[in-house]
């Protein structure tokens, strides 16, 4: 006996819609389950994990904070995917382009003027995009595959990073230590009110209203989804495959350069030698996780921070293992994906064919 | 969704009644770079933590948070701890540094205490411990029991509290045999299991026949237990992955120093200080000398005495690389200039990521 996934003629709107809930649900179900088993309240554990970070002010900047880059990063990628263009090396343009908006406070820590934090963000964008075109290019003129010179390009770019830090950007007053010198006032974001808020999230609004404007309004986010859907179709119209992968190329990398630049900016004030939690890779799930929707985007980066915020909450005031955080992280993907293939596809159990014949 | 605001605010109360519960005098908390299950590094702290459980009772309440990076994610555990109510906080790794001191910065009444690093603050204490003691007695031990006359070194990143670590086990090692050589591999990290192993395979492979360790698993002594050979354990005694390679481990002891530390909360002197013990203190250990001949045993204990009665392993002469004296015969180098060190002795022949 078997187990056959077979294709529905058509899916409910209504689950389509329900879908995500559902998988929330689950998560939360299965949560309390994980939380009785290592002999905590699961009411308490639930509350702290889903509910408290949402009402409490400092989760939520928290929050807010740790989305932003996600966000703006899962944003560049959408168009990327949305075009059947695989870019799985955002980190890479995040680190570099971190990297490249860096060097004005660190070469040159007295200009420090209003000029300084806008050139960092610009230096930020080119690095970012900059590194993102190399596999952009290897594709178009020699068909690479972008996949994996995307992702060999994250260990350039954080290599890259660690020579800096510990040779020729160490911060000369650090007793060897690998860090760069701390940014002037003048290099670091912005924040808003009291926290660790910047203006890096009202930027990130702007950009995902940006990207929703481009992907419904306009000729080129037509261009990206019948590129995406349909290439054959898309070149009789008069659409170039190549010219539109160095553009979502080139826009994927500069966002991420961008959230790197802001990150370093904002809440590290100086270049250390690992710089991202694994930002990059992370926003990929967020992609996903959003449909591949500006606005999904938004949701499902808090959706994500919310785990990590309410992962660490548990673990300090319940004493409720991180590793039980990470299990609550994964259960929650496999549900939203679990829910999706059902609603597209119909489980049906096959008896084996070999069961109706006697052998004898 | 009417039942989910109900269970919150069971919840809410729930919390609280568990809150009013618990009143400790002094609650301290701390950060770990590593799992608590890491058997190194952050286990060795974890083990400090509950020693002070053990000896306060119910007047401490701890907490803790593992396998924070350093990083972006660092400032936000640290205040967290610090809004909830956390009257000190013990952050266990280099890298967060600039992060306590811009938490320490927003809560002028919570103590902070930094292990391994260097800036201070009036609510901002360091603390850390004279490693580089026990290394100079396993380089000893090395010289006197490698038929090779080669160790190899895994270690992980160039920082002065590893390159004064890799030096004191040579100048050790030199004073048995001044031939003495020393492999050293890059790892790259403090704490990766199957990268710590690999590095000791690729070592054991070139024929060493002792292996060195400044990387938090047992898994490159495990790999020593595998093919016959000896080694050193990490920051905690590692005797049980390795019970016939393990000649000895460098042992820290965090313990006595978070109680004391705790108890100056608790009595209303607690300063801002920089700490840095060894041996005579009790911070460094050394775990049981085993599958040693009883001279060398003898030999291990005479130096741990010899330190602890103040002698110090950076004791002139010592040239570097290229020959030139660093200190003069019977000077000691000061603490700054170990504390701070990026140069290796004469006969180590490796050369410093730079």
């Amino acid at each position: 006996m078997r187990i056959e996934l077979v294709k529905r003629k058509e899916h409910s709107h209504l689950m389509t819609v329900l879908s995500p809930l559902l998988a929330v649900v689950l998560t939360l179900l299965t949560a309390a389950l994980l939380f009785a088993l290592a002999g905590k309240d699961p009411m308490i554990g639930l509350y702290k994990f889903f509910v408290e970070p949402l009402f409490d002010s400092w989760s939520l900047q928290e929050l807010l904070v740790k989305a932003t880059p996600l966000v703006l990063i899962a944003a560049g990628l959408l168009l990327c995917y949305l075009s059947n263009n695989w870019n799985i090396g955002a980190e890479g343009q995040f680190v570099f382009g971190a990297i490249c908006g860096s060097f004005v406070p660190i070469l040159f820590p007295d200009f420090q003027t209003v000029f300084t934090l806008p050139l960092m963000l610009f230096f930020g964008i080119l690095g970012g995009a900059a590194w993102a075109l190399i596999p952009a290019l290897l594709k178009v003129r020699f068909s690479t595959n972008e996949i994996l010179s995307s992702l060999m390009l994250v260990y350039v770019a954080n290599l890259l990073l660690d020579y800096l830090v510990r040779g020729p950007w160490r911060d000369p007053e650090g007793y060897n230590f690998p860090e760069s010198r701390m940014f002037s006032d003048a290099a670091i974001m912005p924040s808003i009110g009291l926290g660790r808020l910047t203006i890096a999230a009202p930027i990130t609004i702007v950009v995902i209203v940006a990207l929703a404007i481009l992907l419904s309004r306009t000729l080129k986010g037509f261009e990206i989804r019948v590129m995406g859907e349909s290439p054959r179709a898309g070149e009789f119209a008069g659409f170039s495959r190549g010219r539109l992968t160095l553009f979502v190329f080139a826009i994927s990398g500069g966002l991420a350069g961008l959230a790197g630049t802001m990150e370093v900016s904002g809440s590290l004030n100086q270049l250390l030698p690992v710089i991202s939690p694994g930002y990059g890779f992370t926003a990929i799930i967020v992609a996903f996780l959003g449909r591949l929707n500006p606005f999904g985007i938004l949701i499902a980066g808090f959706v994500l921070a919310l785990s990590y915020i309410g992962g660490e909450a548990v673990q300090s005031s319940v004493g409720i293992s991180d590793k039980i955080s990470d299990v609550i992280q994964g259960m929650l993907l496999f549900y939203v994906l679990a829910c999706d293939t059902l609603i597209l596809y119909k489980p049906r159990l096959v008896r084996s064919r070999r069961v109706g014949t006697r052998e004898a | 969704m009417k039942n989910l605001l109900k269970a919150a605010v069971a919840a809410v109360a729930l919390t609280a009644a568990v809150g009013s519960a618990q009143a400790a005098d002094v609650k301290a908390c701390w950060i770990y770079v590593g799992p608590v299950g890491d058997f190194g590094w952050s286990y060795q702290h974890d083990q400090g933590r509950q020693e002070a459980v053990a000896q306060f009772g119910d007047k401490l309440e701890t907490a803790y948070l593992e396998s924070v990076p350093e990083g972006p994610d660092a400032e936000r555990a640290i205040e967290r701890f610090a809004r909830e109510g956390c009257n000190i906080i013990f952050t266990t790794s280099f890298g967060y540094m600039n992060p306590t001191l811009k938490v320490a910065a927003k809560y002028p009444d919570v103590k902070f205490e930094h292990a391994t690093g260097y800036k201070t603050a009036d609510n901002v204490a360091t603390y850390n411990s004279k490693f580089h003691e026990g290394r100079y007695i396993i380089g000893q031990i090395a010289a006197k029991m490698s038929k090779t006359g080669t160790a190899g070194y895994i270690t992980s990143f160039p920082i002065p509290e590893v390159i004064s670590g890799i030096n004191a086990f040579m100048l050790g090692a030199q004073t048995v045999n001044p031939d003495f050589k020393v492999k050293v591999v890059w790892a790259n990290t403090w704490f990766d299991p199957a990268k710590e192993a690999d590095a000791a395979k690729a070592l054991a492979d070139q024929g060493v026949d002792i292996m060195v360790q400044h990387t938090d698993s047992t898994a490159p002594l495990q790999v020593a237990q595998e093919r016959g050979l000896h080694g050193f354990g990490q920051a905690s005694d590692m005797i049980a992955f390795a019970p016939e390679a393990q000649y000895t481990a460098i042992v820290d002891e965090w313990g006595p120093y978070y109680i004391h530390r705790i108890q100056a909360v608790l009595d209303g002197t607690w300063k801002s200080e920089q700490t840095w013990d060894g041996i005579a203190e009790g911070h460094v250990k050394m775990a049981p000398y085993t599958n040693l001949p009883d001279d060398v045993v003898a030999m291990a204990k005479e130096t741990e005495a010899k330190i602890a009665g103040g002698f110090e392993p950076f004791t002139g002469p010592i040239y570097d690389q290229a020959g030139e004296l660093k200190a003069a015969e019977g000077v000691t180098l000061d603490d700054g200039a170990i504390l701070g060190m990026n140069w290796y002795v004469k006969g180590v022949d490796d050369k410093l990521p730079n």
